[in-house]
Formats: C-alpha cells, structure tokens, sequence
C-alpha cells in the first residue's frame, strides 16, 4: 500500500489535464476540470486515512474508545465540494452563453472575435 | 498552435509535472499513520464544546470564517448564473407541453418526494449529531422537490417552486450567518466566536452552542441556490427559445 493512494490523486490530476489539454468539446472540458478537482478529494482524504480508525462522529462512539481519521482534512473536502460544485455550475451557463452566441462549443472553432 | 504542437507540450508539461508530484508524495507522511496533530486538537476542541460532528464543530466554530467565505462564494456564483442564464431581447419563452409519463414513474416519485424531502430537512437538523450538515441536507431537499418535474410536469414544478422566493431566502440565509457572527460582537467576544449560547447536552438537538444555528443557515442557502440554479438551467432547456 504505502504510497499507492497519494499516486492515485496524482494520476487522476494528469488524467483530467490530458482531458482539458485535448477536449474538443466546452462541456467535456467541464467535465475534465471536475475530475481535475476531484483528485484534490482523493489526495485529502488519504493524508487524512487512518489505520484501524472510524469517523470523527461521536454521536454512536464513545469518545476516546477508538481512534478516528483526521477530520480537518474530511472538512477541507467539504469546501472543495462545495467549490467544486458552483465553479462547474457557473462555467456551464458560460457555456450556455458561448454556445448560444457562437453557435459551437469547440474550443478550437471560437478563435475570432465577435461583439 | 497546431493540435500536434499542444500535445507535444502537454506531454513535456505533464511528464515534468508528473515526476515532480511524485517526488512530492513520496515525501509525504506515511499512508495510514496514527499522527495527525491537528485532528487531534480538532477532536479535543470539538468534545470541549459538546459537539459530537466533528466536522460540523470545524466548519461551523473552529473555521467558521472560512465557511463564510465559502457561502460567499455559493452566493456569488448563483448570482453570476442568473446574470448569465436570464432571457435576452432576441429570446422568447414558450410554455412547455406536458408530456405523458409512465405511470410507475410518476406514482414512484410523487410517493419519494416527501420522503426525500423529510430526510434533507432531518439531515440539516441533525448537521452537529451526525455525519451531514447544512451542505449536504440542502443538496438533498432541494433536489427532492425536482422528482415533481419527473413525475408530473414543469409547471407542476413551477407552482411550488417561486423563483423569486427562494433568491429572496439564499440572501437571507447569508444574512442570518452574519448576523449570527455579529451577535458574538455585541455579546463582547470576536466575529462568529461560539462563546455566545449554552454549549447543551453533549449528543442533543440544543448542543453546540451557535453550531445548530450557522448550519441551519447554510442548510438554508444551500437549498435555495441550488433550486435557484436548476430553475435557471431548466429555464434555459424547457423555456425559452430563440426568436421571436
């Protein structure tokens, strides 16, 4: 195991750049910047992961009875998601703006100006 | 830049990249290991101040600033989609006719919908016992009132669904966060300290000091922007149409 979860966060990071780098399509793009965001999760959650340990949730554990994974990281997450979710959501009415006015949502085809 | 140039530099890029990320975990703390100084002090703060989320104790006290900026940032992009979702000159809108559907559909989703409905507004209430809060529980009662819109029909939807209210409710959710931290000024201490209200019984409804509060208000503008967005994007499908 060792260091096989971080190296997952960092392949999913270049997936989604070779994925924003080669999308022939706005939405797909999107998509591509999601996974992007969605290594940061992977990432943040094994530095929190701890061996043998539940979560920060004491509403069914007795405090101090048993070890729980970090969970400033699990609340770092949360921000992330919540980011996450309203950037995705505002380039996609971008998206819809571009493609209404342009009429193509290839990155490559919207090279001239239009007023 | 011919496609070929990029991928020749994305692949020069990313390998760099790459080599340096890995270098990076390889640095890292252990996968798995028992230290994690600030979960710890995280954990004892939280038991310090009767709440048994932890993580609620961290987004709605111990980082509780952050979290405002966090809202913001909600706020802000739902305000920047209706700007850029609203009708233009050149636009019109057509009323959608409804469409036949299948009855299991339709008896399924009519019979989840309150259901759907009690479990976001029971994750929201339970933010500071259990795993949820505010964020998640308004994700799920806002997108419960959408199964209307499978079941019946948009304008079935529409009825229950006031635009303008619920724009009204996400500003005045973000208010009542402010508010709330202000009120730790006037009760002498600093800006969103939770020093103001009884910390209650460990594991209740009333622990947590102003822990239930904020994640009653994020719950709220959650719910509220996240119909707000879906109203513009389903406008922007169903409704309006180009031309006159």
């Amino acid at each position: 195991m060792g260091v096989l979860p971080y190296l997952v966060a960092v392949w999913i990071f270049l997936v989604g750049c070779y994925g924003l780098a080669t999308s022939r399509n706005l939405i797909h793009a999107v998509g591509c910047l999601s996974v992007c965001q969605s290594a940061t999760y992977v990432l943040l959650l094994a530095v929190g992961y701890r061996d043998d340990a539940t979560a920060p949730v004491f509403s069914d554990v007795k405090p101090g009875s048993r070890p729980v994974v970090d969970p400033v990281v699990q609340a770092l997450t949360l921000t992330d998601v919540v980011v996450g979710a309203t950037v995705t959501a505002l380039l996609l009415a971008l998206v819809v703006q571009v493609s209404k006015r342009h009429g193509t949502v290839d990155p490559d085809a919207l090279s001239e100006l239009r007023g | 830049m011919s496609r070929r140039a990029r991928l020749w530099l994305v692949a020069v890029g990313g390998g760099a990249l790459a080599a340096l990320l890995v270098a990076a975990c390889l640095d890292l703390p252990a996968f798995g290991g028992t230290r994690h100084p600030y979960g710890d002090r995280a954990v004892r703060e939280s038991l310090a101040r009767h709440t048994a989320n932890t993580i609620a104790s961290i987004n709605f006290d111990q980082r509780a600033f952050d979290t405002l900026g966090e809202i913001s940032i909600l706020f802000a992009a739902v305000l920047g989609c209706v700007v850029l979702l609203r009708q233009t000159r050149d636009e019109h809108r057509a009323r959608p006719e409804p469409e036949p559907v299948a009855l299991p559909v339709r008896r399924y989703a009519l019979a989840v919908l309150p259901v759907a409905l009690l479990t976001g507004l029971y994750v929201v209430a339970h933010g500071q016992l259990s795993p949820g809060g505010g964020f998640q529980g308004g994700v799920v009662a806002a997108t419960s009132l959408h199964l209307l819109y499978l079941g019946a029909d948009y304008r079935a939807l529409e009825r229950i669904r006031p635009v303008g209210l619920y724009e009204v409710g996400d500003a005045l959710a973000v208010s009542a966060y402010l508010v709330t931290g202000l009120a730790g000024l006037i009760g002498g201490t600093a800006f969103l300290a939770n020093t103001l209200l009884p910390y209650g019984t460990f594991n209740t409804l009333s622990s947590g000091g102003t822990v239930p509060l904020l994640n009653a208000a994020v719950g709220m503008e959650v719910a509220c922007a996240v119909v707000v967005l879906l109203a513009r994007f389903l406008d922007q499908a169903v409704e309006i149409e180009k031309g006159k």
